[in-house]
C-alpha cells in the first residue's frame, strides 16, 4: 500500500544462544506480521517478557546477537525508498538513524554515559543531524527541553544527579529533537508522574500531528494506550493475537487475553478484586504447542492444544488470532475472578 | 576453565596466535630448566660461530652457546616483566578501587601519595639504588622497586572507573544484599577494570621490560644475571654489529618483539571474554 | 512511657549542590519533611508526587545510604546514620529498599542470583548451598517465578518484569520490617501489577511488614495504601488517610495530579490534552511560605 510506512511480514527473530556447551533457543518474536501506516500511533502491549522489546529491536534495527534475524522482512519507506532493515547493512542504516528513525529504549539509563554530563550525548548524538550552527543547536536543544519540562540547567548535570523521571525526559528529548519521521518508543512513560506524563504524551501526540510522523509506541500501561495509540496490537508469548483500532480493544475485544487484560485494570475508587490469570507467562524457549495461549485460557477446546490459530482479518481492520473469536461469549466465561497469584 | 579456553580458541584468532607467540617463547625459556650449560661460565665452546645445525642460535665472542644462554635470559626477563606487572597490578587495583568506591578522605589521602609517585622520577632512583645496593641488587629486588613506581598512572585510571561505577544502582543494590566493601570492589567492580588491567599490564610489561635492557645495557644492573638486557649489553661490550657476530643482537631482538606481540594479542583477547556482551557477539557472528 | 515509633523522620532536609566551581547550584531535594510508622500497627504508606520531587531522596535516607542535611531520622528510637559496622548489618536486614529501575540493579556482568544467594548468606547466616537455596526459592515463588528460572541467567537474558520480581524476591529473603519499594511496578504490567501489590497486602497482612510504597500510579495507591503523602518540589502537600485523599484531593497540586490521571471513557480517539499544570501555582516561593494546617478526615494540608 502506498502510505505505508513500514511493513513487517513473517518476522521470526530468535535469541539463538550456544555457549560453553548449553544450548537455548529463546523464540521472543514468532512470525509477526504487522503493518505501520504514516500519520499514526502504533500502540504494542502485553506482558512482561512476552517480547515486546524484542520485537522493536528489531523495528529499530538494533539487534546484538544471540539475537538473530531467522525469518521475514521488516521493510521501511522513507521519502518513497524501500529499505529492509532485516538485511541492510550497518552503514545503510547508519544514514536513517536519528533522522529518520529514532528509538527510545526501555531502561534510559543504557544511552546516558553515567560518567559524562548530559550536555555531551546530546553533543554526540544529536549535533551532527540536526546540521544546525552551534548557538542555534542550543538554543533548540533547550528549547525542547523546555516542552518537555526540563530546564536548561540538567545539560550540565551527570546521569546520576538526575532523578529517575529526568532521566528518563532526557532520552525522550534525544529522541525526538531530529524530528525524525518514525519514532520507535520502548515504556517512555513508565517513570514519570501523571501531570508529567499526560504532558509528554501530548507532547508526543502533537509533535506527530505537526510532522505527520509515525510512532511504535510500546507500554503495557493499558491507559497509556487509551490515550495515545490509534491502533492497538496485542503480543502474547511472542505473537500478535488481536490488533485492531484502539476504541475497538477496549470495546469489542475479541480474544479472552485481550478481554482478560481491558477487564483487569484498577480505577481510582474501585476496590474491588481484580481478576487474575491463573497460571505463569510461558516460557519462550519452550513455548506451549497449539495456541500458546492454551494453558492459561479459561475457554479452550481440544483443538487448541493441537492447532495454531491465525491471525484472521475481520471487519473494521480488526484481526484476531482465536478458534472461538466469533463465538458469543458472557464475560464470566472469560474472566475468573478470584485472588490473585500467590 | 578448559571449555572458556576451548571457545576462545575456537572464536577468536587474535587469541590462537597470542597463545601459539607467548607458548613458543615459554616453552623456549623452560628449556633453560634441561641447559646442559651453566649460563654464568664463560669460554665453554668456540666463540663467534654463526648460526649451524650444531649450534642453532650460534655462539658469542665469550664462548657461551647463544640458544641455552638465550633461555636463561628469556626466564628470567619473562619472570621479572610478570612480577613487575602482577606487583604493580595489585597495588593499582587496590588503590584505585578503594579510593573511587570509598571516597571522602581515602580517597583524598591516596590521591595524594598517588600524585607523590607520579612526580618522582624513576630513572634517577633506579640509579641511586644501584649505587646502594651494587652487587645485592637482584632481580626480586629491582622489580619490587620498580612495582613501586608502575602502579600510579593506572591506579587513576581504575578509580576514575570505580567512581563511576559506584552512583550505579546495582552497587547499592549489592550492598544491601550484604555484600561488603571488599566483595563489592573486588566482585562488582573489578570485573569492569579487568580490560583496563590487561591493557595496562601489558604497557606495564612494555615499560619495565624496557627500562630493565635500558639500565642493562649501560650497565646499571648486576650484569652476571642473564636476561635480555644483559644479553644485549655483553654483546654491545664486544661491539657485536661491528665485528659481524650480527645474530648476537639480531635472534634476542626478534624473540623480544615476538614476545611483546604474542602478550598484546593475548591481552585485546581476554578483553572479549571478560565482557560477556562482546563475547556473545563474537560468537554469534 | 510507650515504645519508641518503627520508623521517625523528623524535619528532614536535603540539598544538593550541583555544578562546578563556578556556577554553584543548591538544589532543596526534600523539605522539612515530618512523619512516623507505628510498631502496633503495619501499614502501607504510599509517596505519590511530582518527579523530582525528592520521593527518592527521601527514601534513600530512610534506607540510609544518603544522610539528612538537616533533621533526624530514627530506627526504633535510633538514629539511623549514626549506626555503623555489624550495627549497620542487622539494621539492612530490617529495612530493605526496592529499586526504581530494574535494568540497573543488577550488575550487567554478574549473574542475577548471587545477590539473592548473598542475602541468605549475610542475613540469614545459610552455610551450604542447600541452606542457601530453600529461601531464595520461598522468595522467588512468592513474585511468581522460580529459582529454576533465574538461576544462572544474567540480567540481559531477562526482561524488565522478570527483573523486578527477582528484585522484590531478594528484598524479602532477610525478612525485613519495612520495605522501601521506589516504584517497584513501573515496569511490570497490570495484571503481575496487581498479583505484586496484592503481595505488599499480604506481607502487611500475614507478615506485618510496613511498606513504603513510592509510586505514580495512583490506582494502586487508592487500592492498596492506608496512609498517604502528596509531594511537591521536595514539599509534602498533603498527608493522611489515603483514601479520603485521593477521592476528593484538597491542595491544587493534589488536585491536578487526581485529574491528570488517564482515563478509559475516550479509549481510542487520541484527545489527550496538556494538563495545564501551568495553571497551577507550582512555584517554590508559594510552597516555602505555605504550612502544614490539619483538615477534615485527619488529614494535613500545606495552606499559605
Ligand atoms: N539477550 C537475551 N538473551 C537471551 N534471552 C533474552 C535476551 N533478551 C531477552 N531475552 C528473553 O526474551 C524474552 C522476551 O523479552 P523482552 O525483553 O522482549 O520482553 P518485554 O515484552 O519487553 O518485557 P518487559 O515488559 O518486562 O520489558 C524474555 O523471556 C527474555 O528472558
Ligand atoms: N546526587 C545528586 N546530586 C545532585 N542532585 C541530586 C542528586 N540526587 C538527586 N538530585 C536532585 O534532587 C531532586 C530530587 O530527586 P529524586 O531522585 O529524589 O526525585 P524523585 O521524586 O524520586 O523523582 P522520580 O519520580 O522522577 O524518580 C532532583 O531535582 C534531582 O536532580
Ligand atoms: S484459540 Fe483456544 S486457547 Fe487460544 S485463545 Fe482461543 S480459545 Fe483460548
Ligand atoms: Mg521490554
Ligand atoms: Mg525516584
Amino acid at each position: 500500500m502506498a502510505d505505508d510506512i513500514l511493513t513487517v511480514e513473517g518476522l521470526k527473530a530468535y535469541y539463538q544462544m550456544n555457549y560453553f556447551g548449553v544450548e537455548r533457543e529463546v523464540r521472543a518474536v514468532d512470525d509477526v506480521t504487522m503493518r505501520v501506516m504514516a500519520n499514526e500511533i502504533y500502540g504494542i502491549a502485553g506482558e512482561s517478557s512476552s517480547g515486546k522489546t524484542s520485537f522493536i529491536k528489531v523495528l529499530a534495527a538494533a539487534i546484538r546477537p544471540p539475537f538473530r534475524i531467522v525469518d521475514g522482512r521488516v521493510t521501511y519507506r522513507f521519502n518513497g525508498k524501500p529499505i529492509d532493515v532485516a538485511h541492510a547493512g550497518e552503514d545503510e542504516i547508519a544514514k536513517i538513524r536519528w533522522k529518520h528513525l529514532s528509538y527510545i529504549m526501555q531502561g534510559s539509563m543504557s544511552v546516558l554515559n553515567p560518567v559524562r554530563r548530559v550536555r555531551s550525548t546530546f553533543e554526540d548524538f544529536a549535533f551532527r543531524p540536526m546540521g544546525l550552527k552551534r548557538d542555534a543547536f542550543w538554543e533548540a536543544v533547550e528549547a525542547h527541553l523546555a516542552r518537555l519540562h526540563l530546564e536548561p540547567g540538567v545539560l550540565r548535570a551527570y546521569p546520576h544527579e538526575l532523578s529517575g523521571g529526568m532521566r528518563q525526559r532526557v532520552t525522550i528529548a534525544l529522541a525526538t529533537v531530529c524530528r525524525p519521521e518514525f519514532i520507535i518508543a520502548d515504556e517512555p512513560t513508565t517513570a514519570l508522574d501523571v501531570v508529567v506524563q499526560k504532558d509528554v504524551l501530548a507532547m508526543i501526540r502533537e509533535v506527530q500531528q505537526a510532522l505527520g510522523s509515525s510512532v511504535v509506541f510500546v507500554t503495557h500501561d493499558m491507559s497509556v494506550h487509551a490515550n495515545v495509540t490509534d491502533r492497538l496490537a496485542i503480543v502474547y508469548a511472542g505473537r500478535i493475537v488481536e490488533e485492531a483500532p484502539t476504541r475497538t480493544i477496549f470495546t469489542a475485544a475479541r480474544h479472552p487475553y485481550t478481554r482478560h487484560l481491558v477487564a483487569s485494570l484498577p480505577r481510582i475508587g474501585d476496590t474491588s478484586p481484580k481478576p487474575s490469570l491463573e497460571g505463569r507467562p510461558p516460557s519462550l524457549a519452550e513455548p506451549p504447542a497449539g495456541c500458546r495461549f492454551h494453558p492459561r485460557c479459561p475457554i479452550a477446546v481440544e483443538r487448541c492444544r493441537r492447532e495454531v490459530p491465525v491471525l484472521e482479518e475481520r471487519p473494521g481492520g480488526h484481526r484476531v488470532a482465536c478458534f472461538r473469536a466469533d463465538e458469543a461469549l458472557p464475560a464470566e466465561k472469560i474472566l475468573n475472578v478470584e485472588e490473585p497469584l500467590s | 576453565m578448559f571449555s572458556v579456553f576451548r571457545d576462545l580458541i575456537r572464536y577468536n584468532i587474535e587469541f590462537t596466535i597470542g597463545v601459539v607467540l607467548v607458548g613458543v617463547i615459554v616453552a623456549f625459556s623452560l628449556l633453560s630448566f634441561a641447559s646442559p650449560v651453566d649460563p654464568t661460565a664463560i669460554y665453554t665452546t668456540i666463540p663467534d660461530m654463526p648460526p649451524s645445525a650444531e649450534f642453532w642460535f650460534g655462539t658469542n665472542s665469550r664462548g657461551q652457546d647463544l640458544f641455552w644462554q638465550l633461555t636463561f635470559a628469556f626466564r628470567n626477563t619473562l619472570f621479572f616483566g610478570l612480577t613487575v606487572a602482577v606487583l604493580s597490578r595489585i597495588i593499582s587495583i587496590t588503590v584505585g578501587l578503594t579510593a573511587g568506591y570509598l571516597g571522602g578522605w581515602t580517597d583524598r589521602t591516596l590521591m595524594f601519595f598517588n600524585d607523590i609517585f607520579v612526580a618522582i622520577p624513576i630513572f634517577p632512583i633506579l640509579i641511586l639504588f644501584y649505587f646502594v645496593l651494587r652487587n645485592n641488587l637482584d632481580m626480586m629486588k629491582l622489580a619490587l622497586i620498580m612495582a613501586c613506581f608502575g602502579w600510579p598512572f593506572d591506579a587513576r585510571l581504575i578509580r576514575s572507573v570505580a567512581l563511576g561505577l559506584k552512583h550505579r544502582e546495582f552497587t547499592r543494590h549489592a550492598v544491601f544484599a550484604g555484600m561488603s566493601p571488599a566483595r563489592i570492589m573486588y566482585e562488582e567492580h573489578l570485573p569492569y577494570v579487568m580490560p583496563i588491567v590487561f591493557s595496562t599490564a601489558m604497557a606495564n610489561m612494555i615499560w619495565s621490560i624496557g627500562l630493565e635492557v635500558t639500565l642493562a645495557v649501560l650497565g646499571f644492573t648486576n650484569i652476571n644475571v642473564p636476561t635480555v638486557g644483559t644479553a644485549l649489553y655483553w654483546a654491545n661490550n664486544h661491539s657485536a654489529m661491528v665485528v659481524g657476530v650480527w645474530w648476537w643482537i639480531v635472534i634476542p631482538v626478534v624473540l623480544i618483539v615476538m614476545t611483546f606481540l604474542g602478550l598484546f594479542l593475548l591481552a585485546v583477547s581476554m578483553n572479549e571474554y571478560i565482557d560477556p556482551r562482546s563475547r556473545l557477539r563474537r560468537m554469534g557472528a | 512511657m510507650s515504645a519508641p515509633p518503627l520508623l521517625d523522620v523528623r524535619d528532614v532536609s536535603k540539598v544538593f549542590t550541583m555544578g562546578g566551581v563556578l556556577s554553584r547550584k543548591q538544589i532543596r531535594a526534600v523539605n522539612e519533611v515530618s512523619f512516623a510508622l507505628s510498631t502496633e500497627t503495619p501499614e502501607i504508606f504510599t509517596i505519590i508526587g511530582e518527579s523530582g520531587s525528592g520521593k527518592t531522596t527521601l527514601a534513600r535516607m530512610i534506607f540510609g545510604s544518603d544522610v539528612p542535611t538537616s533533621g533526624e531520622l530514627k530506627f526504633e528510637g535510633r538514629d539511623i546514620a549514626a549506626r555503623r559496622g555489624a550495627d549497620r548489618l542487622a539494621f539492612m536486614a530490617r529495612v530493605q529498599p526496592i529499586f526504581q529501575n530494574p535494568f540497573e540493579a543488577f550488575n550487567p556482568l554478574k549473574r542475577v542470583d548471587r545477590y539473592l544467594a548473598s542475602t541468605a548468606r549475610r542475613f540469614l547466616n545459610a552455610r551450604t548451598e542447600a541452606e542457601m537455596e530453600g529461601p531464595m526459592d520461598e522468595a522467588l515463588h512468592h513474585v511468581g517465578l522460580s529459582l529454576k528460572e533465574v538461576k544462572g541467567r544474567f540480567p540481559h537474558e531477562l526482561s524488565g518484569g522478570q527483573l523486578q520480581r527477582t528484585a522484590i524476591a531478594r528484598a524479602l529473603i532477610s525478612q525485613p520490617s519495612v520495605i522501601v519499594a521506589d516504584e517497584p511496578v513501573s515496569m511490570v504490567d497490570a495484571s503481575l501489577r496487581m498479583a505484586i501489590v496484592n503481595l505488599f497486602k499480604r506481607l502487611r497482612d500475614e507478615l506485618g511488614v510496613t511498606i513504603i510504597y513510592i509510586t505514580h500510579d495512583l490506582a494502586t495507591a487508592y487500592y492498596i495504601s492506608d496512609r498517604i503523602i502528596i509531594m511537591q518540589k521536595g514539599h509534602v502537600v498533603e498527608m493522611g488517610p489515603a483514601r479520603p485523599i485521593l477521592e476528593a484531593p484538597q491542595h491544587p497540586y493534589s488536585q491536578l495530579l487526581k485529574r491528570s490521571v488517564l482515563s478509559f471513557d475516550d479509549a481510542g480517539r487520541g484527545l489527550i490534552t496538556r494538563s495545564g499544570r501551568e495553571e497551577v501555582d507550582t512555584s517554590a516561593e508559594a510552597l516555602v511560605k505555605g504550612r502544614l494546617e490539619p483538615a477534615e478526615d485527619g488529614r494535613l494540608v500545606r495552606v499559605g
